[in-house]
């Protein structure tokens, strides 16, 4: 059955909403004039870690992190 | 087992209602959102059981429509970090619907509108503030007020023109060497991002 519906291109390619608008939410911020972008970007900083559970025992974690790395001294 | 169905039906009735705050006006008076068709046709079918409660019965019943049509528009804009307009009347809003710049004037009739990257104007008086908005919805309710979600969302004058540029040439040289599907995807929404920033500065 062909698709009745137009899509857009970007779910045509497989793209979610969500990640297009955060495309688009990122290069925007990406154009912005310094204090606001340096502002920006510091907001939309993450920092989690993931790790995926076999055998009741949780597997090596994955660490997704914007922090600055901080030294011991 | 459905002789059992109403006696079930009925306790977990009165045991929500011992529970919810609109229980005492749920005993005393009909919700005005109860389905009579169904209703009706349930009794048809099992005349003996009461007809079970739907979802909608639940509910509040949706703000009342004024009769006139309001002299201003309630615009509520959020951004997942602010809430950059709560509540604020105005005359008029223009939105960067993906079906085009629409205007909303008080009394628009309920729409849910999708946004691409444009312009927003908010009209009071001989006011006029803009944003660049980079996606999101709008919500246009039946009590003229307006609901606008976006996920970023800048006063013009913090636009950096020449990175605009920059990025309208990178990306429509990503779009003419993409290969894949997703690379074509993504070069294309640069292209249009950056394009609508483009157009946003210099209009």
């Amino acid at each position: 059955m062909a698709s009745s519906a137009a899509v857009p291109f970007w779910r045509a390619a497989g793209m979610t909403y969500i990640t297009y608008s955060n495309i688009c939410a990122n290069l925007v911020r990406k154009c912005l004039k310094e204090p606001f972008k340096a502002e920006s970007m510091n907001r939309e900083k993450v920092h989690f870690s993931l790790s995926k559970w076999a055998d009741g025992k949780p597997q090596k974690p994955v660490l997704r992190s914007d922090a600055p790395e901080v030294s011991d001294f | 087992m459905l002789r059992q169905a109403s006696r079930l039906i009925s306790r977990s009735v009165t045991a929500a209602s011992s529970k919810s705050v609109t229980a005492r006006a749920f005993s005393t008076e009909l919700p005005s959102t109860i389905d009579s068709t169904f209703v009706e046709s349930w009794k048809k079918v099992a005349p003996n059981m009461d007809p079970p409660r739907t979802p909608s019965s639940f509910m509040k019943p949706r703000p009342s429509t004024a009769s006139s049509i309001p002299t201003k528009l309630t615009v509520n804009f959020v951004l997942p970090y602010a809430s950059e307009l709560s509540g604020k009347e105005v005359d008029m809003v223009i939105i960067p619907a993906t079906t085009g710049q629409m205007g909303v004037l008080p009394g628009h009739v309920p729409t849910i509108a999708e946004l691409k990257p444009g312009i927003m104007s908010v009209h009071e008086g001989t006011d006029i503030k803009k944003y660049f908005v980079s996606s999101g919805f709008a919500f246009l309710h039946a009590n003229s007020v307006a609901d606008i979600i976006a996920v970023e969302a800048v006063p013009l004058e913090n636009i950096d023109a020449s990175q605009v540029q920059k990025g309208l040439v990178e990306f429509t040289q990503k779009l003419a060497s993409a290969s894949t599907d997703l690379e074509k995807a993504e070069a294309q929404i640069g292209v249009e991002v950056h394009s609508a920033m483009n157009a946003a500065l210099s209009g």
